[in-house]
């Protein structure tokens, strides 16, 4: 079912314009093909074009790096290493007390598969790949950790000296008295959680076009980065440069973020690094596969949840145990995804007693970073599903557990324990409504239908706060109350606008909140027009920021929903000022006091009698044309800039109680899901979701959130993992691995609302842009456990996870043959042996194999065969893995030589793509008939952009060489030559240690 | 067949939403970079160039086409249609884009591009499609900001205006 939200745009009356569905100004470009991403833009003459090469291994030493082949090509300006980097930039700042440093390129080791290790800066972007290509480097691989307790085990390996056992950040919080309630309670609830990784992934990857003007020392950067500004300062520090020699600037249009776009910023450090170092502008384009490698994702978390609980369900205390995995370095704001939730641990409960120890770990996977719902999904998954467990265990309704403990209709503002003011709110008035008009009567009765028919069907429910407009001073919940002391307060959240006028006096607004595809620009001319009394097209809004001319802070930027409950408002406020000083001018002009005028219809008027007007533009133009005959106390009406910060936002107090957000909106969500009992697929059968985020100012655009949210969440729920292997190989690296919702998977959800206004923010709005991706993933993790009955549900629901929780796991498959397959999952090892028979007598096979001629005229795509030792061969191969064609380097060892019976292969092959390793073991035997019988084994891994990509396809990739190479092997024996009869041992080991593989 | 050699530019020439256009490029280059930063029709978007997120979708000879995965050389002689070409005019929106633009059914507007080329050939061949085989037309599309609904809607209503105009015109 759709519902139709149209625009209400032509409808006249003296309705306000906020609040009503107005087409968006944006549109018209964007659906000509006229809008303007970074990489639509042109850059200037001679900017050259920069690639990364990265890291095929999760963790590694790197011992050289050769550039010299790479340096020579046609076309290279550049290539630059961590040592060129250092030598213009200093580390980038990190959040927690520690001896660590956090650069952007890897100095001489590498801590995650993707983490850069040289940039190539070339007249165009095919030709700086070319170079990457011949980049050698060499390294020594270490041990890897990737899960975030493996890595607090002693003996895991250390990623960071300066963070011991892996641990960056250990803290314990007790708020009333937990202890006691606990020893007190009749009931105690226990829940473990593992949240897995994700992210929201825009369409459009990240961009950077920097310059560097070396008279001045000062930078100029143009990326599509969405805030916060406060790292603008982290940014400006690592260049070497004060604040105002880094001017950086926004493109009109940015492809969409969800946070992902803070993650921007190290590549701004090195590619302006770049410019600088070349003296000409450099341009970035990152390509999807760095993006889902190595941009930047939410947290991974590990949680153990307890609640202390009555028998009436409940909840008298809870014990958060939340260790935060970080990827391998704390890249700034992190900690911030842990601490942004921390004043809004209870939910949307009354609970009044809270313990908790947060750990922070680094781990060998991407850095993380900001993500639509930043630490509440992690947050709600625990506590939803841990109430859905109390209701269970209490043989209660689980919706009768979440009314118990709702916070009181009465008691708003209410102050959780841990700090945070929530503003307004009737969260049972909203569960009411939704029940009723999401008709969960009906839905239960479907439920009871399904089951009655032997299908599976569930119903989940949630109930969340959705915090809004950070405290910029939350993240120093991580400090202790003495180290904040030393370090000085940090609060608040400045908002700024600017509404500006223009001789000929129309309104010009401008904004830093850098929109990606948000319509900011839209809902700003609705709450100035209405100011002015004229119409959203006489209102141009400019939402890009240039932090050379605009007003900004460090709140400035587009991320914890601040706009509509901040930004908006802020507009507002400067759009009155201007109107207060508009009205006394034309107060003097009409004879009429100030209190007499009103704005209407593009006209300032008298309220009394409105004949006696003057037009908008005429006012508002005096300004320029007769200051000096505007009365005295009017002041200028050319440009005013408002800032705005709460006064609420308070820094955390002695007892490391944080308000960490401004505005809370509520959810509350309930849905029916269908577990298909063959495939186990999910589907969504209802999904009602209930907002109250305050006063609405576009109806449009917030049920476009709540949509859009919606089926991120949805995708997080049943389909995404960004997937690691146990020694840190990336497995997700394309979007047919790390699959995203489709039209056939997302349905429309069913939106209600209710307006509290929040008291709190000039428009009375608050955030909604990330509560779907807070409620929604648990919501639909409880239905799935109630249709199926169990009691542990890890994301992503995928089948095959469904068919271990419902059939069992499911037995390895039967070694043997040729054919390839993994031993088990999360095991990228692959075994295998096999048996052929060869023509040609023992020793002429021997000899064969030893020859590096005969090897390199039967290697597939070989360019060279070295022999260094009798026992030991290099070699230049390319081979392609569906759509990774790469060169490898590859390198063979025999040992144990038994001529002509057996011997032990060693092989290594390395390329841009990725690597290999693999041991073999091969026995020749005469067969009787002149002949020779052939028995190998081996035992091979893959890793690197192989892995990432082509993991789908390594199995059956395998099956067909194996195959083709012993088709090949029979046809040339046949002939019973031994010169160039194609049994090839190096061709065997190259491959496999090249290829072989699998995922999952 | 030509044989085109590596490290040389060939000229490219074909007729762009009913103009003729013309450019080198070397062998390898994609018909999206040469269409974005060639022929400067910027439009058409890339989101994933392996062929997944349709964003790059254009029109070849009245196929719908990734252009990501077509070479620039490929389309030498071809007629090509793309996002620019979908609007009467500079100032107007057609049926399906302002369908679009009521509908809310862009937000970002990066996936918008590769959407539109979809419907605007679908619909010209299917004139009353069902929600469904909207649904499956663009299961190979990924939007990330708007949770696709109000495209689907969009799609379904310029459907029926569209048919209901030639209805018109036909009786008239
Ligand atoms: S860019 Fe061509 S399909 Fe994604
Ligand atoms: S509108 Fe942003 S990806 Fe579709």
């Amino acid at each position: 079912m759709l519902q139709a939200v149209t625009s209400a745009n032509r409808e006249s009356g003296d309705q306000p314009w906020v609040g009503r569905s107005i087409e968006r100004v944006e549109d018209a470009a964007l659906l000509a093909g006229r809008g303007r991403f970074i990489d639509d833009l042109g850059v200037a003459p001679g900017t050259l074009h920069a690639t990364i090469l990265r890291s095929p291994h999760a963790h590694a030493d790197i011992l050289s790096i050769d550039v010299d082949a790479a340096k020579s090509l046609p076309g290279v300006a550049a290539v630059l290493t961590g040592t060129d980097v250092k030598a213009v930039t200093t580390s980038l700042v990190v959040g927690v007390k520690a001896p660590v440093e956090c650069w952007p390129i890897a100095m001489d080791r590498v801590r995650y598969v993707g983490e850069p290790v040289a940039i190539v800066v070339a007249i165009d972007r095919a030709r700086a790949e070319d170079a990457a290509e011949l980049i050698n480097v060499e390294y020594r691989p270490r041990g890897a950790v990737v899960d975030p307790l493996g890595a607090i085990v002693s003996g895991a390996p250390v990623l960071h000296d300066g963070f011991p056992g892996n641990l960056a950040s250990d803290r314990s919080f007790r708020y009333g008295d937990p202890e006691k309630a606990f020893a007190e309670a009749p009931h105690r609830f226990s829940i473990d959680i593992r949240y897995p990784r994700n992210s929201c992934t825009p369409i459009e990857t990240y961009g950077v076009v920097a310059s560097h003007d070396a008279g001045e020392d000062a930078f100029e950067v143009l990326a599509n980065f969405q805030g916060p500004f406060s790292i603008h300062t982290v940014i400006a520090r690592a260049l070497k440069v004060p604040g105002n020699r880094l001017r950086l600037r926004t493109p009109p249009d940015s492809g969409g973020s969800f946070g992902v776009k803070q993650g921007v910023f190290p590549y701004i450090v090195l590619i302006a690094a770049a410019a600088r170092i070349t003296g000409r502008p450099v341009k970035w384009i990152e390509d999807r596969l760095e993006h889902l490698t190595a941009s930047v994702s939410a947290t991974n978390r590990a949680t153990t949840l307890s609640a202390a609980v009555a028998a009436d369900g409940k909840i008298l205390a809870l014990d958060w145990d939340q260790v935060e995995d970080c990827g391998a370095h704390l890249r700034a704001p992190e900690p911030a995804t842990l601490y942004r939730m921390h004043g809004n641990l209870t939910g949307a409960y009354d609970i009044r007693n809270v313990k908790i120890r947060n750990r922070v770990v680094v781990t060998n996977k991407t850095p993380t970073g900001l993500n639509r719902g930043f630490g509440g999904p992690q947050v709600y998954f625990a506590l939803e599903r841990l109430v859905q467990r109390i209701a269970i265990g209490l043989r209660l309704d689980p919706l009768d557990v979440i009314k118990r403990n709702l916070i009181g209709a009465g008691s708003f503002p209410y102050r959780t324990a841990t700090g945070a003011l929530l503003d307004s709110g009737n969260y049972q008035e909203a569960v009411a409504r939704a029940v009723e008009h999401g008709r969960l009567a009906e839905l239960k009765a479907r439920r009871d239908e399904a089951r009655a028919q032997g299908r599976l069907y569930g119903i989940g429910f949630t109930a969340v706060v959705e915090p809004s407009v950070s405290n910029m001073g939350y993240i120093t919940t991580v400090l202790t109350a003495a180290e904040r002391r030393k370090a000085g307060p940090k609060n608040g959240a400045q908002a700024t606008a600017t509404v500006g006028l223009d001789p000929v006096g129309s309104v010009t607004v401008h904004v830093a909140s850098v929109p990606q595809g948000q319509g900011h620009r839209t809902v700003l001319s609705q709450v100035v027009a209405d100011v002015f009394g004229l119409a959203p097209k006489d209102i141009r809004v400019n939402t890009e920021i240039d932090t050379a001319k605009d007003a900004w802070s460090i709140a400035s930027g587009n991320y914890a929903s601040r706009f509509a409950a901040a930004v908006a408002g802020t507009a507002k406020i400067a759009a009155e000022r201007v109107a207060g000083r508009l009205a006394r001018i034309a107060a003097s002009q009409l004879n009429v006091e100030a209190a007499d005028i009103v704005f209407a219809k593009g006209f300032v008027a008298s309220k009394r009698n409105p004949e006696n007007r003057i037009a908008f533009s005429r006012v508002a133009a005096l300004s320029h044309w007769s200051p000096g005959s505007l009365p005295d106390e009017a002041g200028q009406t050319i440009r005013e800039t408002a800032f705005w910060t709460p006064p609420e936002l308070t820094p955390p107090d002695e007892d490391d109680r944080i308000n960490s957000s401004l505005c809370h909106g509520f959810i509350f969500d309930f849905c029916g899901v269908e577990i298909d009992r063959v495939t186990l697929g999910t589907r969504i059968d209802r999904y009602v979701t209930m907002h109250d985020c305050g006063t609405i100012l576009h109806p449009g655009m917030v049920n476009g959130q709540i949509r859009g949210g919606f089926a991120q969440a949805l995708g997080a729920a049943l389909l995404e993992e960004y997937a690691y292997a146990e020694d840190g190989s990336f497995l997700t690296g394309t979007l047919a691995d790390y699959l995203l919702p489709t039209t056939t998977e997302v349905p429309e959800p069913e939106i209600f609302h209710m307006e509290t206004p929040s008291p709190f923010t000039p428009l009375g709005a608050k955030g909604v842009g990330e509560g779907n991706c807070m409620s929604t993933p648990v919501c639909l993790a409880n239905a799935v456990a109630d249709a199926l009955g169990v009691a542990d549900i890890t994301l992503p629901l995928v089948p095959a996870r469904l068919a271990e929780l419902v059939r069992g796991a499911e037995p390895p498959p039967p070694a043997g043959g040729a054919s390839a397959a993994a031993v088990r999952g999360g095991d990228r090892r692959l075994r295998g042996e096999g048996q052929t028979a060869v023509k040609g007598a023992p020793e002429q096979v021997w000899a064969m194999l030893l020859d590096p001629a005969t090897l390199q005229s039967v290697i597939p795509g070989c360019q060279r065969v070295d022999k260094i030792t009798e026992t030991h061969f290099r070699a230049d191969v390319t081979l392609g893995i569906g759509p990774v064609t790469g060169r490898y380097r590859a390198d063979v060892e025999l040992f144990d030589l038994d001529a002509p019976r057996t011997a032990t292969l060693r092989g290594r092959a390395t390329g841009a793509l990725g690597f290999g390793n693999a041991e073999g073991r091969i026995m020749l035997a005469p067969d009787g008939n002149g002949g020779t019988t052939l028995t190998y084994s081996y035992d091979a891994a893959i890793g690197g952009k192989v892995a990432s990509i082509g993991g789908r396809l390594l199995d059956g990739a395998t099956r067909v060489i194996i195959g083709q190479f012993f088709t090949a092997l029979a046809r040339k024996a046949g002939g019973g030559g031994a010169e160039g009869a194609g049994f090839s041992l190096f061709a065997l080991l190259a491959k496999l240690g090249s290829l072989f593989g699998g995922r999952r | 067949m030509t044989r085109l050699k590596a490290d040389q530019r060939h000229a490219v020439r074909f007729s762009l939403n009913g103009k003729p256009v013309e450019d080198e490029a070397e062998p390898r280059m994609l018909l999206s970079d040469f269409l974005r930063h060639q022929l400067g029709a910027t439009g058409t978007h890339v989101g994933c160039e392996h062929g997944v997120c349709g964003a790059c979708t254009v029109v070849v000879d009245g196929m719908l086409t990734r252009s990501c995965l077509t070479l620039a050389a490929q389309v030498d002689g071809c007629e090509l249609k793309t996002v620019e070409g979908l609007a009467p005019s500079a100032d107007r929106l057609g049926v399906l884009q302002q369908a679009f633009r009521r509908n809310h059914a862009l937000q970002c507007g990066f996936c918008t591009a590769g959407i539109l080329m979809s419907l605007d050939h679908y619909l010209s061949r299917h004139p009353t499609p069902s929600e469904a085989e909207i649904r499956d037309l663009l299961s190979g599309h990924i939007c990330r900001c708007t949770g696709y609904t109000p495209i689907i809607q969009a799609a379904l209503e310029a459907a029926a205006e569209l048919t209901s105009s030639k209805k018109e015109t036909s009786n008239a």
